[in-house]
């Protein structure tokens, strides 16, 4: 007695799936050779599923209402007299994907009423099988006229024999993954490499075979375990203290937020970004100016002051990266107002709270209202109000340290401006090159909104304010 | 020419005389002209002719299982239509040549087909499938109606070279809405071709009912190439036989193209891909099941007593028999090799092929070595 599976075939030309109608046998029951053991509906039709066995029904494995892919064990069945075994009954459709494609999915598609273009990945690549150990059966050979020859009742011959079911594969990322041939995927997949760390040598960064395992040789064989007599040497002086290799941290909170915030934008806005480098002197020395100016002493005088009230100038020439784009209803808002994010960190992590109405404040306001609200934000006070409700976002990667980046939208927003650290590099100065005070902007917006010539205008506007701030009387 | 009876109504506009020697019921119906056809048909050739359209039916039905199954990638069911094609099937010489579709399962049959080679195409495992000159039979062709060119081409081939046979090609309704079959009827009529059109009419063109694309009988329209016709029962297995004798016989003698219509009933799905159910009328169905063509001859054979319990259990077996021989040969099948792939697409050595072998050789032998020599 043997365990024989039947697993789902693709009953109909490019389908993946199919869900179980209802069941005509019940579990323990006898079943012949082609007695219909219950129906499936698929995309294109309800198809009775006659048995590939004659046995006893062991286990139907989905009830009523379930939907099954291909592939997946359907009925099991006790079969007598057969060789061990429990290799799928339907085992060539079924043959799991080699470990590593993934089929894309597909959409199923009626004959002769048009099929949908065929889009990404290779198709999958069958597993190759023995043919050496070719079927006992292989000698029931047919005859020659079966008008005139009837073949005796042969017995069943089984299926060729399948290599075993390889686990799942973990999806690529098929949209960025480094250029490559097959085999040499193949052979990367195999030692564990991913082709993603792995420099490529041959033309155009291609990933060769000798890359793979040039790559590999030096950590083919795992850590070794220290010898013996030897003392385990911190590897740095950050994980002198720490108790274990390694944590785990559940998710949660802010962290969590974040997270849920920055997946909803990334996967919902398509999302672009511009550069600007500008030589902010001026500014600064505008930033002098007002430091000694007591109408605004007492008030943290930045960059991002400046930033903040060129960014709500440039909105008024450029209002589209002010707008929202309403998916629910098909709408986009015109939102004649800007409530101003500022994307702050703090030790719950990161939060965006907004300036209301940032529009309407002046210099000294608008100074006063970033302090205010970095300070919340700070000691942990932000009101669930001053998180909701922004148009845009200003990110200030600047105080990290950093030049530049590509920060990822605010979710429903659609800009987010991110400014650099002021450093002073050579530049060009009245035709010579000089000692200046050089920053990079960078905006990204949500390209269903906004295109890139209304961006590049808005940057272009604040990257003027900030390169001259007397630009600002051509503005207003 | 004379005709008996008139079909059945398939649409409001098409209600034309047809032949019909045996009735639903299994009642044989005196025909003069096309009874001088049958004259060799005894006893025991009527129920040849039974077991013909049972085994296949079995060997159908079997198929679509293992296609259920897993077994088989898609297969195109005949039910219903098995008298069509053993009835014409079995009027062909040996020497005369076979285009057909991709349904004429008992065509081939009629032909000698092995069981492997019935099947090995809808498994997957090999791009074509019957040796075309072992069983004078092309392969199966998918594209609707292509094959009426490839016969017409043959036929005029054997006209050149004074050969006395005929060629055959075996199409549906649908075909007849093709430029292929219409420019296949011109050349034939121009070159008065040794080429016989069968159509199999079986009210379908997957979900397109024949009375929207044929206003008219369609036996109606190869006149109009200078082609004459004839309509015929195509349920009903004498008929066809008959029919498709006298057709041939013209054919062969040099009397130029002909082309039958045998208005049938496709009972099953356009291929295991399709549900009918979706676009077809359930009492369609039930109104053809009364003309079913095996029941029709059992019911002949009945009344002629030739019906007996010892015949029809040699009809089980035989269907049986044929039902296990197909599934062992089916699940018998090994994997082609890779490189088969590029077998018999030129007759000859070919260059730009080979090359493209060699790479492609060189390709599937990057994935050996990477993985590291499992095989």
């Amino acid at each position: 007695m043997a365990i024989k599976v039947f697993t789902l075939p693709d009953l109909g030309e490019g389908l993946t799936e199919s869900d179980i109608v209802g069941w005509r046998v019940a579990e323990g029951d006898s079943v012949a050779l082609n007695q219909v053991l219950g129906e499936v509906e698929t995309a294109k039709a309800v198809v009775e599923l006659p048995s590939p066995f004659a046995g006893v029904v062991r286990k139907l494995h989905g009830a009523p209402g379930t939907t099954v892919r291909v592939g997946e064990p359907i009925v099991s069945f006790e079969v007598a007299g057969e060789a061990a075994g429990d290799e799928p009954a339907a085992g060539r459709p079924a043959a799991p994907p080699a470990a590593g494609y993934v089929r894309p999915e597909r959409e199923a598609n009626l004959v002769g009423y048009g099929a949908a273009a065929e889009t990404g990945e290779r198709p999958v690549r069958r597993r190759r099988t023995f043919d050496g150990g070719g079927p006992a059966a292989g000698s029931a050979e047919p005859a020659a006229s079966p008008a005139a020859q009837p073949v005796p009742p042969a017995p069943q011959a089984p299926p060729a024999a399948q290599a075993p079911p390889a686990p799942p594969a973990p999806a690529p990322d098929l949209g960025t993954r480094p250029r490559s041939t097959p085999p040499v995927r193949k052979l990367a997949r195999d030692l564990g490499v991913d082709l993603a760390q792995v420099p490529g040598s041959g033309s155009n960064g291609l990933v060769t075979r000798a890359d793979v395992e040039g790559y590999t040789a030096p950590r083919a064989p795992s850590a070794p375990p220290a010898p013996a007599g030897a003392e385990a040497v911190p590897a740095g002086r950050w994980l002198a203290g720490a108790a274990e290799r390694e944590a785990r941290i559940p998710i949660q909170g802010v962290r969590k937020a974040t997270a849920a915030a920055m997946v909803a934008s990334a996967f919902t806005a398509p999302q672009a970004t511009v550069f600007l480098t500008v030589d902010a002197t001026a500014s600064m020395d505008l930033l002098e100016k007002l430091r000694a100016d007591h109408a605004f002493a007492g008030l943290r005088l930045t960059p991002l002051v400046l930033a903040a009230k060129a960014l709500c100038l440039a909105l008024e020439r450029n209002p589209a990266l002010n707008w929202r784009w309403d998916t629910e209803h098909g709408q986009i808002v015109q939102q004649n107002y800007v409530n101003l994010g500022i994307a702050t960190a703090s030790e719950r992590g990161l939060t965006v709270p907004n300036i209301k109405d940032a529009h309407t404040l002046d210099l000294r306001s608008l100074a006063a209202a970033l302090a205010d609200l970095v300070e919340t934000a700070r000691a942990a006070r932000t009101t669930p109000q001053q998180l909701t409700g922004g148009t845009i976002s200003i990110t200030n990667v600047g105080v990290l340290g950093v030049d530049a980046g590509t920060p990822i939208l605010n979710p429903g927003e659609a800009a987010i401006l991110a400014i650099g650290a002021v450093r002073r590099l050579p530049w060009e100065y009245r035709g010579t090159v000089a000692l200046r005070q050089v920053l990079t902007l960078g905006l990204t917006f949500d390209h269903r909104l906004v295109d890139g010539a209304q961006a590049s205008a808005c940057l272009a506007d604040v990257g003027a304010i900030l390169a001259d701030p007397g630009m600002v009387l051509t503005m207003v | 020419m004379s005709l008996a009876g008139a079909g059945p109504a398939t649409g409001e506009k098409i209600s034309e005389p047809w032949v019909q020697l045996l009735t639903p019921a299994g009642v044989r119906v005196p025909e003069p002209h096309y009874d001088s056809w049958l004259e060799d048909i005894d006893g025991g050739r009527l129920q040849g002719l039974y077991r013909d359209m049972v085994v296949v039916r079995r060997i159908d039905v079997e198929a679509t299982a293992l296609q259920r199954q897993g077994e088989l990638a898609l297969w195109p069911p005949l039910l219903g239509q098995e008298a069509a094609q053993i009835g014409s099937g079995r009027a062909l010489a040996p020497d005369d040549f076979v285009f057909p579709s991709y349904r004429e399962t008992g065509v081939a049959y009629c032909r000698g087909v092995e069981y492997a080679d019935l099947v090995k195409v809808w498994r997957g495992n090999a791009p074509s499938s019957w040796d075309p000159y072992r069983l004078n039979m092309a392969p199966m062709q998918i594209i609707i109606g292509a094959q009426a060119l490839h016969a017409t081409g043959y036929a005029m081939a054997t006209k050149f070279d004074g050969a006395e046979t005929a060629t055959m090609t075996y199409f549906g309704d649908g075909a007849t809405s093709q430029g292929d079959l219409n420019e296949a009827m011109v050349f034939a009529a121009s070159f008065q071709a040794p080429v016989l059109f069968f159509c199999q009419n079986n009210q379908w063109a997957i979900s397109e009912p024949v009375r929207v694309q044929a206003q008219r009988a369609i036996a109606d329209r190869p006149p109009g190439f200078g082609i004459p016709s004839v309509r015929v029962d195509g349920n009903d297995v004498l008929a066809c036989l008959a029919v498709t004798r006298e057709a041939l016989d013209r054919v062969r003698t040099g009397a130029g193209p002909y082309f039958i219509e045998a208005v049938t009933y496709r009972m099953g799905p356009h291929t295991t891909a399709d549900d009918p159910t979706r676009y077809r009328d359930p009492n369609e169905l039930e109104d053809w099941r009364t003309r079913d063509p095996i029941d029709r001859l059992a019911a002949y054979l009945k009344s002629e007593g030739l019906f007996d319990d010892g015949f029809q259990a040699q009809v089980r077996t035989a269907a049986d028999d044929a039902a296990a021989g197909l599934r062992a040969a089916c699940t018998g099948l090994s994997d082609p090799s890779d490189l088969e792939l590029f077998d018999n697409v030129y007759s000859t050595p070919h260059a730009v092929l080979e090359r493209q072998k060699q790479h492609y050789a060189r390709y599937l032998a990057g994935f050996e070595a990477a993985e590291g020599g499992q095989r």
